[in-house]
């Protein structure tokens, strides 16, 4: 029990954090905040790594954990790199 | 605890504080990117200690796995065009809820307690929704399905309905989770009652819908994360979930409409809402006028809305800003936060035409200088630049915050034909004595204009 406790107490202050920090962001990087925003829950990759690493044989666990590595891989990779896309696209006068 | 799971946890910290450094720097366009790479190497650390853990016994499936992810992901980001980034995000939040859905299906034999259990069914609901939801808004996005509000007698019923099984069946599978009839019946729930949530909702509330969507995805990882006891998910899934509600509320409020209004009630008062006729008459104008009314201008305003994405005219807005910038003019945009079909759309189709982004200011700061603009150019908008909203109280989209364009001296509205706009309302603009009817394809009629100038 004490370990959900301590997992709730980091998800009020990771709730907090994440109002604080997104309200910060302006309205012209909403689309690439989205995109990231992808990226970053394509976390549940390190979930699902574990799952899809834990037997040899390939049990049941196993195969719906590697097919939560394809979606969540797909994620990461897509999410992070079409944000670096649109990032680049964003200049202001003047910058090379 | 053993030196591998110290190493783990201290690496789980830092890849946090990447995660936050970078979403600060998010904070401005100049710094963006290089948040972005922040937060691409916390993914890469978290992932590189997490294949140290000792659980992990076989690596094949894991790579078999990841290159398949990352082949398909490298591919969908390449190739995607910035016009269909709403498709695409709505995709991404989609495979981001199967995936939590299923790490929870796989967690459940090393399921502890019933706690572990009743967070596995959240990630499985919460994953579940976002999954099939997310495929439908990316289908009415694409236009694969049909954009409206599918409605039928009996909805909100079925929907109750459906609410109270996942209810029951929750109960009974965190009772009884060996038996596989409940998970089976409680995923199918879930993977239904995503496409119920959605089939209601129009094509033009989908900038809400998938910022709600994105926050979901964020929810499901923060609820896998508790399901595998893992605090780097929480973490995470929380702030995306804290950036989804964000941006949900910013797109609710820029059409003066509830969360419940938009999810649940379609936009139906479309036929019942009109109060007054429109007088006046539609004045069209050819370009070739229009280019000596824009020659004289000092101040020009360009309002784009996502008829300026399906008509791919961004590099020639860029190429007309550049021809009046040249003749001495000053071009400034206006952004609307829901034109397009995601939030900051607009924003995106300027940069990727090289429009500097200190040119593109919000609705506030271009309504306080509209009296100054000679001219406006409304390419592809309509309900965001409807002046019903402030005038006629019997408009459905009435007290909806728009950008005034009436107030320029001059206002050219570039329009396929006189059809009204997505949610099918009656724009007085059009009928303005200072409004001009610039009819035919934008791209075309902008090209037309540019000619003109270099003539």
């Amino acid at each position: 029990m004490e370990t959900y406790i301590y997992l709730s107490f980091i998800l009020v202050l990771a709730i907090f954090l994440g109002f604080e920090l997104i309200n910060k962001v302006p309205a012209t990087l909403h689309t690439p905040l989205m995109s990231a925003s992808n990226a970053i829950s394509g976390i549940t990759l390190i979930g699902a790594l574990v799952l899809a690493g834990k037997s040899a044989a390939p049990e049941f666990a196993t195969i719906l954990g590697a097919l939560a590595v394809v979606f969540a891989t797909i994620n990461v990779v897509g999410g992070y790199m079409v944000t670096d896309r649109m990032l680049a696209m964003f200049k202001k006068k003047g910058d090379k | 605890m053993t030196e591998i799971s110290i190493l783990i946890g201290f690496a789980y910290s830092i890849s946090a504080i990447l995660f936050i450094a970078g979403l600060k720097l998010l904070g401005h366009p100049s710094t963006a990117r290089k948040g972005n790479k922040y937060s691409s190497i916390a993914m890469l650390i978290a992932v590189v200690v997490t294949l140290l853990d000792q659980g992990i016994i076989d690596y094949r499936w894991i790579a078999i796995a990841m290159i398949i992810g990352g082949l398909i992901g490298a591919v969908i980001a390449k190739r995607v065009e910035m016009t269909g980034m709403p498709e695409m995000v709505a995709l991404f939040n989609g495979f981001g809820g199967i995936s939590s859905l299923l790490v929870g299906w796989a967690a459940i034999n090393a399921a502890p307690d019933m706690f572990a259990l009743i967070t596995i069914f959240l990630s499985i609901l919460i994953g579940g929704v976002t999954f099939t939801g997310s495929l439908v808004a990316w289908g009415k996005l694409s236009e694969r399905i049909m954009g409206r509000p599918i409605m039928f007698k009996g909805q909100s019923l079925v929907n109750s309905l459906i609410i109270v099984a996942i209810f029951v069946f929750a109960v009974m599978f965190v009772g009884e989770p060996t038996n596989l009839v409940y998970l089976y019946v409680l995923i199918a729930l879930s993977l239904l009652f995503g496409i119920m949530f959605v089939i209601p909702i129009g094509g033009g509330d989908m900038p809400v819908v998938i910022s709600l969507l994105n926050s979901y995805s964020g929810l499901a990882a923060c609820a896998a994360g508790f399901a595998i006891n893992n605090n780097l998910l929480i973490v995470a899934g929380c702030l995306v979930g804290a950036s989804g509600i964000i941006l949900t509320q910013i797109m609710c409020k820029a059409m003066n409409r509830s969360l419940k209004n938009v999810l649940f009630s379609g936009f139906a008062s479309v036929s019942d809402g009109e109060g007054e006729e429109v007088e006046g008459e539609v004045k069209p104008i050819v370009a070739e006028d229009a280019f000596y009314i824009l020659e004289a201008a000092t101040t020009v305003a360009i309002v784009p809305g996502y008829g300026m994405a399906v008509a791919q005219a961004q590099h020639v807005v860029k190429e007309l800003q550049e021809t009046l910038e040249h003749n001495g003019a000053e071009v400034i945009y206006g952004i609307h936060p829901v034109a397009g079909r995601m939030p900051g759309h607009m924003n995106v189709l300027l940069a990727e035409a090289d429009v500097s982004y200190d040119l593109l200011l919000e609705m506030e700061d271009i309504n306080a200088r509209m009296d100054n603009v000679d001219v406006c150019i409304v390419i592809g908008a309509n309900d965001v630049v409807n002046p019903a909203a402030r005038e006629s109280k019997g408009s459905p989209i009435y007290g909806m915050p728009v950008i005034n364009v009436d107030s320029a001296k001059t206002v050219f509205v570039l329009k396929r034909s006189m059809a009204s706009g997505f949610a099918g309302i009656e724009n007085p603009l059009f009928y303005k004595d200072n409004t001009r009817m610039l009819f035919g394809d934008a791209k075309e009629s902008l090209g037309t204009l540019v000619r003109e100038f270099s003539n």
